[in-house]
């Protein structure tokens, strides 16, 4: 993989010729992407591609756009201008057609977001039984498999305000399994988690990223860069500065930006 | 105090009629209140607008302005109906504002993940709103829709001021002004009559209250 970076500040760049041929795999693409808040400037000429079965891990200092980066993806935020592209669609812009892609791409976010009035199983089962019209006893099955797969079965009747919230973001990572998509983002999926509870939601991913789950990960958890990125993508003031593999990453980093930042966090 | 055990049948069949009313209109205001709050809070501009106009309109004219429009302005476009069919169609149609206006507090009170995360597995916005954002609201809105609701069953009796017949209201005007009964005797009997709905409505508010509480 090596970085598609284009050169920084340039903001009235035109999106780029969308199509390389003989890319086929390419899950999710986002070719100058950019976005504003206002009179800020969060997402700056993004270029990614990520594909099929690839984990990549997201990182960057509060505020460089990461965040942002992630909820484009599936449309969470609109975008001023480039194209993303999921499985060779552009994302539709509203509607049924949107709702549609957003049941192919899988969220996990920070604060899990659970739906407070619905138990465990409902919570799981909404998805599939909503959105993809399956049997209520179906779907139920599916989703004590899941449960049971990332650890919280036994809660299945609980509401969420009654679990931990290391077990809550397990239900949230199987209700967006449940809806067997084709694409996982995480969005600092562990960051509002106790420590001793950090490590049950990263196994699961882990065994997610072995399984060959797309997955799009924002994250500070180095070890889990280490061990299951495929690559690692900095991002530092909406721009990404560097892409490469976790090894190469770690050990020499090739922007000034990038040793800045891991010296900061790998040594505290 | 005879008055009131000697026309214990009045008293009686207009409790009904109130009764019926009530029911009726807080059937039918719940509906369209919840639909102008979808309205509102929908991600179609022209619907946002309708629905502000909507409350707006109808939330800053006295109740009485409003079944007059109705009653009066209806027949005028060949809308022919009872005053009791347009008595309650005006209390629907102006308690709907206020139950749209509750429900919207229990919109605004439900973290934004809620509905993104319905979103982001791929809930339609009308899917969205019937599962995760209405039912939350609802539940959360339970003390001001309530609020409006009670007030809604005591301005019921504007319709009987305004010439429906038979019920709590209009039979107090039969007595007191036809039959010449003693006001005071009447009112009081009126008074307890209505009691006996709105009491045990706000008892059954307080029992939803309790059970619909959400864990967050
Ligand atoms: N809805 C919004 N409206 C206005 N500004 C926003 C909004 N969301 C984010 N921002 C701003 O955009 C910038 C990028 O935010 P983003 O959340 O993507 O950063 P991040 O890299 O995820 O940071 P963190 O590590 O703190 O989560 C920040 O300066 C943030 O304040
Ligand atoms: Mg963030």
């Amino acid at each position: 993989m090596t970085a598609e970076n284009v050169a920084p500040g340039d903001d009235s760049a035109t999106p780029k010729s969308v199509n390389e041929p003989g890319d086929q795999a390419a899950l999710v693409r986002l070719t100058g992407v950019n976005k504003h808040f206002g009179a800020l400037h969060v997402l700056r000429d993004i270029n990614l591609t990520v594909t099929a079965g690839e984990v990549v891990v997201v990182i960057g200092p509060s505020g460089s756009g990461k965040s942002t980066l992630c909820r484009t993806i599936n449309r969470l935020e609109t975008i001023d201008a480039g194209t993303i592209e999921l499985d060779g669609r552009p994302l539709p812009e509203e509607g049924k057609a949107l709702a549609n892609l957003r049941s192919d791409v899988g969220m996990v976010f920070q604060s899990f977001n659970l739906f407070a009035h619905k138990t465990v199983l409902e919570n799981v089962t909404l998805g599939p039984i909503k959105v993809r019209k399956a049997r209520k006893a179906d779907a139920e099955q599916q989703a004590l498999a899941l449960l049971e797969r990332v650890g919280v079965a036994t809660q299945k009747d609980k509401y969420p305000a009654q679990l931990s919230g290391g077990q809550q973001q397990r239900v949230a990572i199987a209700r967006a399994l449940a809806m067997k998509p084709k694409v996982m983002l995480f969005d600092e999926p562990t960051s509002a988690l106790d420590p001793e509870m950090i490590n049950e939601v990263l196994d699961v991913m882990t065994s997610l990223a072995k399984e060959g789950m797309t997955m799009v990960v924002v994250t500070h958890e180095m070890g889990f860069a280490r061990r299951a990125a495929d690559r690692v993508v900095f991002m530092a003031d909406g721009q990404i500065v560097e892409q490469a593999p976790p090894s190469t990453f770690f050990t020499s980093p090739s922007s000034d930006r990038a040793r800045d930042f891991l010296s900061k966090i790998l040594t505290h | 105090m005879n008055v009131i055990t000697d026309n214990l049948d009045l008293f009686f069949q207009g409790f009904l009629k109130t009764l019926g009313i009530c029911i009726i209109c807080l059937i039918g205001a719940l509906i369209l209140g919840t639909v102008i709050a979808g309205f509102r809070v929908s991600p179609v501009a022209p619907l946002r607008g309708v629905g502000t106009t909507y409350v707006n309109l109808v939330r800053n004219c006295p109740l009485t302005v409003v079944l007059f429009f109705i009653a009066f302005g209806l027949p005028e476009i060949g809308i022919n109906q009872s005053y009791y069919v347009f008595g309650c169609a005006a209390l629907i149609v102006y308690t709907a504002a206020f139950v749209c206006e509750a429900l919207r507090s229990g919109i605004n009170a439900i973290p934004a993940g809620q509905a993104e995360a319905a979103r982001a597995i791929g809930l339609t916005f009308t899917q969205n709103l019937g599962s995760i954002i209405l039912p939350q609201a609802f539940r959360t809105a339970i003390p001001p829709v309530g609020s409006v609701i009670i007030a809604m069953f005591k301005n019921s009796a504007i319709l009987g001021a305004f010439g429906v017949s038979g019920d709590l209201l209009g039979n107090a005007i039969l007595l007191t002004s036809s039959r010449g009964q003693d006001p005071t005797a009447v009112y009081l009997g009126i008074g307890f009559f209505f009691l006996l709905i709105t009491i045990p409505a706000g008892l059954i508010l307080q029992y939803l209250e309790r059970k619909a509480v959400i864990l967050r």
